[in-house]
């Protein structure tokens, strides 16, 4: 709380000695009305906060997914697989460093629409985390319990469920709450971007209409929204630990 | 013929230029229904040979042969207890028991594993703990759990990998008073191969007990003959002047055996440490003499 407040305050002296920057009261004086009428929809940019960021949650949501769900099966492989490991590490920590910024672009040129590239940006910049979290969980299963399948001669398929899929969930799990953490950090970039309605897209139209408090709101949303999902996913997995 | 008869197993294994040469020519032949424990030394390669005897690992060279037939894989009529209990921690006692029992008689009803689960559940005296975690059950209880996973399958076949080798001295016993009830009650001929390096339960649950030399190379001594009167107590191994006579003379078999292997080793190590060059200086030698 007082963290909160220091803050305030380093944003308010910086608001005194910067013309530009609103200070935290202008802020929002002028961002009242996204605030207290948060799902109201008065044009295609001029909406709502909460509108705004449940467009942007969904997108993200739909990424994510995608993502997890190639980023999971294949995670599973390289864990498994010394081979499939070998093949495709080299190409995992190339395409790993690459910004959503570098892929939106190639996106576009592959689907000539705005939502899908956005789609594609998310699902391949927030795979990462999941696909090398699974790997390591499978390659992080005691020989114990490799030996308890061997020595009940438990099926492929049962291993696969019984032992395999349990004991890398955990580490599953927190793949999946770093790459929910990326794919929050790749929706900004690609509203930006594209200029789809979300809380990134707003954030650029009110750039570009000089509402520089409006950009602060927005910052502040995503912030907010971002810091809400991972304790959600946070909750989640000490849940499932507690199992 | 013997039930098993394993000739010639070597195994070592390779980590990065070193190679460890675990078990080298090891036969050993254990007869139908007969109890035979191999006694030695932590770290000397038992656990290796029982998972080479029991298919968990494939040996380098040798065979392993079950009722005459050449074993590949895991015996399906073989159970195997490990010192680790090796229980799924995300599942109940009785659903790591009805996993096992699921695996091994697909033909039974859902409800028919369950019941058999449920039955050597019991037997080992958890009955009222069937639907605690492992991580809720006392060590003892979990190798309790353990040892009803490998009965519920009715092998012909036991592999004990130190069994109780975690439990404390107490727990021990009882536990070791249950496998031989558990034996008994179920009916049916079960040949057990347990590795343990500890003599005395070796001594209480044996029909033969066959020393195994300190690895590296590890090699197994001659037998020596448990022929103790059943059901047999610890008290009695203590006290009864037959038992003693029989513990001296194990203990003396095991102790030449292992005494003659050591020579051997020191005797190699010797004639090696004459081959470098001494690292003392040629003059300063000469000083000294």
């Amino acid at each position: 709380m007082v963290g909160i407040v220091l803050a305030g305050v380093v944003w308010w002296v910086a608001s005194v000695y910067v013309t530009d920057l609103p200070s935290p009261v202008e802020t929002w004086d002028e961002s009242r009305v996204y605030i207290m009428d948060p799902w109201a929809k008065r044009g295609e940019m001029d909406q709502g906060i909460a509108r705004l960021a449940s467009y942007s949650l969904v997108r993200v949501a739909r990424g994510f997914l995608l993502g997890i769900a190639i980023g999971t099966p294949l995670g599973f492989l390289l864990g498994v697989s010394v081979t499939a490991h070998r093949m495709f590490d080299p190409v995992i920590q190339v395409l790993r460093p690459i910004s959503p910024l570098a892929w939106l672009p190639l996106g576009l040129v592959l689907f000539q629409k705005s939502e899908p590239a956005a789609l594609f940006a998310i699902a391949v910049c927030s795979m990462w985390p999941t696909v090398l979290n699974t790997m390591s969980g499978v390659r992080a299963i005691p020989q114990d319990y490799w030996n308890v399948a061997k020595v009940l001669r438990l099926s492929r398929l049962t291993t696969f469920t019984k032992v395999v899929l349990p004991a890398t969930l955990p580490y599953m799990f927190t793949g999946f709450r770093l790459s929910l953490g990326i794919a929050w950090l790749v929706i900004v970039a690609s509203e930006m971007l594209t200029g789809t309605p979300g809380v990134g897209g707003f954030l650029w139209q009110e750039y570009n209409s000089l509402i520089y408090s409006h950009i602060l709101l927005a910052i502040l949303t995503i912030g907010v929204v971002g810091f809400l999902l991972d304790r959600m996913m946070g909750v989640a997995e000490a849940r499932l630990r507690a199992l | 013929m013997a039930y098993i008869e394993a000739s010639n197993l070597s195994k070592s294994f390779a980590s990065g230029v070193v190679t460890r040469h675990v078990l080298e020519r090891v036969s050993i032949s254990v007869a139908r229904g007969e109890f035979v424990s191999i006694v030695g030394f932590m770290g000397c390669g038992k656990s290796t040979l029982i998972n080479i005897l029991s298919g968990v690992i494939a040996a380098d060279t040798g065979e392993v042969r079950v009722d005459g037939c050449p074993t590949t894989g895991v015996n399906p009529r073989a159970s195997i207890v490990f010192q680790n209990y090796s229980l799924l921690p995300w599942f109940s006692a009785l659903e790591n028991v009805r996993l096992a029992v699921n695996a091994a008689k697909p033909e039974w009803s859902r409800a028919e594993q369950r019941a058999q689960a449920e039955r050597y559940l019991t037997l080992v005296g958890l009955g009222n703990a069937m639907h605690l975690r492992p991580n809720q059950l006392s060590g003892g209880m979990r190798q309790r759990v353990a040892i009803a996973r490998a009965f519920a399958t009715e092998p012909e076949l036991l592999f004990l990998d130190e069994p109780f080798g975690a439990l404390d001295a107490l727990t021990r016993a009882n536990l070791q008073h249950e496998l031989t009830r558990l034996s008994s009650d179920t009916g049916r001929t079960v040949t057990t191969v347990m590795i343990s390096n500890n003599l005395d339960e070796a001594l209480l649950l044996s029909d033969r007990i066959i020393p195994m030399t300190r690895g590296p190379r590890a090699t197994l001594g001659a037998p020596v003959v448990v022929d103790l009167p059943r059901p047999r107590s610890a008290e009695q191994l203590l006290h009864d002047e037959p038992a003693i006579r029989a513990r001296t003379r194990i203990v003396e078999a095991l102790t030449d055996h292992v005494h003659a292997a050591n020579a051997r080793h020191a005797q190699t190590r010797a004639r090696a440490a004459v081959v470098p060059p001494p690292l003392v200086p040629a003059d300063s030698r000469e000083a000294d003499a």
